[in-house]
């Protein structure tokens, strides 16, 4: 019994938050989110260099082969940093999606560009799409809308509701648009497919009832990046109640102020004890996989939006600005709490999981 | 980072939950599920005697060092035979407050005298005590304490009053906290001195609670005697020796106490699908909320262990417990009550029979106030956890 990260795994936690601090900074972050793209390339590519989308992919698919414990710590230093990248659909929706959905051949074809962050990926499902047979293979019509990076995706895995096909961003008959969202820092798209060929083998082994696991893998890296994005929001809470005075003393030495940070404390310590036991339960396959996801998720999102919420109302007047960064990392908050599954839809899953 | 305990823990588990099955039986097996919050009146001899056959087979002081009749056990395996304990529905401890707070305070700051004399008859469990701490004008201001006493020769001489004093009128000794000089500043008069509570000059007064049961007492000295060597930690020197005491209050003595609340919650989730009120969505909601709340609990617990240091101090991890475990459990009680609706409101029996159930909805509302109230555990997470300013 040992819950804490190994030697290794805080290094690389430490090693991580170090980069990030440089390289992701929320000037960083605000230029980004104002391209169109959503995200800086050249940062995209350190990323890659620094073998994190291998992360949980497969030596044997050019991966680096550590587990899911080893993402939850990059996802929380990712999201305490705020970072613009593709990161979160290409590894945690795509390269999940083809690691339990895929035959030997499609991880072969696939899970090397991931790993190598050449190739982004992200995942399509909740729209209208329907697939109907083609003398090739299957053709795909509809369309799904708030797709992750689905309009810089390289591939994208779309769910018809019965089976999983992958898609190249750029096929022929797939129209993307990028959708003007209230959170900057992750882009959406509305993906219309019209008439789309898909080969035979781009049909995943497993179909669509590997959805549920693949988005158990996807909320528990969520809930990840929401611990690192809660306790970014309480030490910028606490550091400007440090600084801050009025009647003469810093405001963090009133109780109204003292208060409200304790309960953000207990709320991002509960949230990490939950994600991390979340991300072990994923590392081993354990058999409380499917009730560790939601209880993450749920735990995580409310833990991130009080933060969030807390931080502006510390902050004050200023709280309420464009400047100030609480405001980024509120909509961050607002827009993954809801992002597959809201807290409650996670709970009532949770009751019909433990068999209620 | 691995969740699983070893094989030697799990063998560990194994032992201690077969010797609690082996031994809760014959007259004991009357005491399971009994003398817990709001209970703790409950067949106090009894509790004492089955704590006495624990001592005998070595199941008490499991974190004491065995040179004190302890059995220096690892946070892991105190916590394992927390939940086993807790899990068998085995009698709340009468003498927790010698083994837990007592106890490790002697061994930190006693004297080689004060551990030969008090420390054994703790552990072998003859001995009950209880602790002096609160007074009607010193409750949250703690520092405040206003009880005298005065050096007479080799006598201290006590006036003065403590209230919410669990098990007085059971308790063998008392650690008290007195003022024993009124011209220094109000935290550095303050000395830590032991009483025996078998003596003229103390009168204990039950509390009648919202229960209508009284579980704390309110404890009177007047000319009350204890020995002058009987200080902890030398004189005027008692807030320190206080602090330390609840800190091992708040600290590894709370670790696998939620198995306890597991079945309460189970006891109420039963009843939820019982009576179809688990299928109301704003409950199921809740219910829920509860499992989640009670699995974060102990997982908390687990990275609390982890994050120990070898001499088993705790980190900031264990400044949350007490504040998050008493508004869980608060909100579990009134919970409770929600799934059974209108039928909570009628008594097992007249005058005021409470139920399990009601029990635990009326007396949780002494779990945020007891041992710091939520607003002086906000306070202390604000101020050491996360070093706001005073």
């Amino acid at each position: 019994m040992n819950f804490a990260f190994t030697e290794q795994q805080g290094e690389l936690a430490r090693n991580a938050r170090r980069f990030l601090q440089k390289h992701s900074a929320t000037e960083a972050v605000r230029r980004a989110m104002e391209t169109e793209r959503g995200y800086d390339p050249a940062l995209w590519q350190d990323i890659a260099e620094l073998g994190w989308p291998a992360v949980i992919i497969d030596e044997a698919y050019d991966g680096i082969g550590l587990g899911y414990v080893e993402l939850v710590a990059l996802m929380e230093e990712m999201g305490r940093a705020l970072v613009c990248a593709p990161f979160f659909s290409s590894v945690c929706l795509a390269a999940n999606a083809l690691l339990l959905a895929g035959d030997e051949a499609q991880k072969r074809c696939w899970l090397p560009g991931i790993a190598a962050g050449t190739t982004t990926g992200t995942l399509a499902v909740a729209g209208d799409i329907a697939a109907t047979r083609s003398a090739e293979g299957y053709s795909l019509s509809g369309s799904v809308t708030g797709v992750i990076d689905g309009h810089s995706a390289d591939v994208i895995v779309v769910s018809d509701g019965v089976e999983l096909y992958v898609v190249p961003g750029d096929a022929p008959g797939v129209q993307r648009d990028v959708l003007p969202t209230m959170d900057q820092t992750r882009r959406r798209a509305r993906l219309v497919f019209d008439a789309v060929a898909v080969a035979e083998d781009h049909k995943l082994a497993a179909g669509s009832g590997a959805l549920p696991r693949i988005l158990d893998r996807a909320c528990i890296a969520l809930a990840a990046e929401q611990v690192g994005g809660a306790e970014r929001c309480l030490d910028m809470a606490v550091d400007y109640a440090k600084t801050r005075t009025q009647f003469g003393r810093p405001i963090g030495s009133f109780q109204a102020i003292k208060h409200k940070c304790a309960d953000m404390l207990v709320q991002v310590e509960s949230a990490r004890s939950a994600a991390y036991w979340a991300g072990w339960c994923a590392a081993t396959d354990d058999a409380e996989l499917a009730l560790a996801a939601p209880l993450a998720k749920a735990t995580c999102s409310a833990a991130y939006f009080h933060c969030a919420a807390e931080a502006i109302q510390i902050h004050g007047g200023v709280g309420f600005t464009w400047e100030c960064d609480a405001q980024l990392f509120f909509k961050r908050a607002r827009a993954s709490e809801q992002l597959f599954g809201a807290p409650a839809a996670h709970r009532d899953a949770l009751a019909t999981r433990l068999g209620w | 980072m691995d969740l699983r305990f070893s094989a030697q823990d799990e063998r560990f588990r194994t032992t201690a939950r077969e010797w609690l099955e082996d031994n809760l039986s014959g007259g004991f097996a009357e005491l399971r599920g009994r003398g817990g919050p709001g209970d703790e009146h409950a067949d106090v001899h009894g509790r004492q005697a089955w704590e006495q056959t624990m001592a005998a087979a070595g199941w008490t002081c499991l974190a004491w060092p065995t040179k004190y009749g302890g059995q220096e056990l690892s946070l892991a395996q105190q916590m394992i035979f927390n939940e086993e304990y807790a899990r068998a529905r085995a009698p709340g401890r009468v003498g927790h407050i010698g083994e837990h707070l007592l106890g490790p305070t002697l061994i930190a700051f006693g004297s080689d005298d004060q551990r030969a004399r008090f420390l054994p008859a703790i552990a072998s469990a003859e001995a009950l005590w209880c602790q002096g701490y609160s007074e009607p004008n010193a409750g949250s201001d703690l520092a405040n304490v206003q009880t005298r006493a005065v050096l007479d020769g080799d006598r201290w001489v006590i006036t003065g009053q403590k209230t919410w004093t669990s098990l007085a009128h059971h308790a063998d000794w008392c650690f008290a906290m007195c003022r024993t000089d009124t011209d220094a500043p109000k935290h550095k008069g303050l000395s830590y001195l032991l009483v025996p509570m078998h003596q003229d000059g103390i009168d204990i007064r039950p509390i009648e609670q919202l229960t209508r049961t009284s579980e704390f007492n309110e404890v009177f000295f007047d000319g009350a005697r204890a020995a002058k060597a009987d200080v902890v930690g030398g004189i005027n020197n008692g807030w320190r020796i206080a602090m330390a005491t609840l800190g091992f209050e708040r600290g590894a003595s709370t670790l696998g106490q939620q198995m306890g609340f597991k079945n309460e919650l189970d006891a109420i989730i039963a009843i939820a699908k019982d009576d179809g009120a688990i299928d109301d969505p704003l409950i199921r909601q809740r219910l829920a909320d509860a499992w989640m709340g009670l699995r974060i609990m102990r997982l908390n617990a687990l990275r609390m262990l982890a994050a120990a240091g070898a001499d088993g101090s705790l980190g900031r991890e264990a400044l949350i417990t007490k504040l998050h475990w008493a508004t869980w459990h608060q909100n579990l009680g009134k919970l409770a009550m929600d799934v059974l609706g209108d039928d909570a409101e009628v008594l097992a029996g007249a005058p005021y029979d409470l139920g399990q159930l009601q029990t635990m909805f009326l007396f949780s509302r002494s779990d945020t106030i007891y041992a710091g109230s939520n607003e002086i555990q906000r306070n202390i997470i604000a101020e050491r956890g996360l070093g706001l300013p005073r």
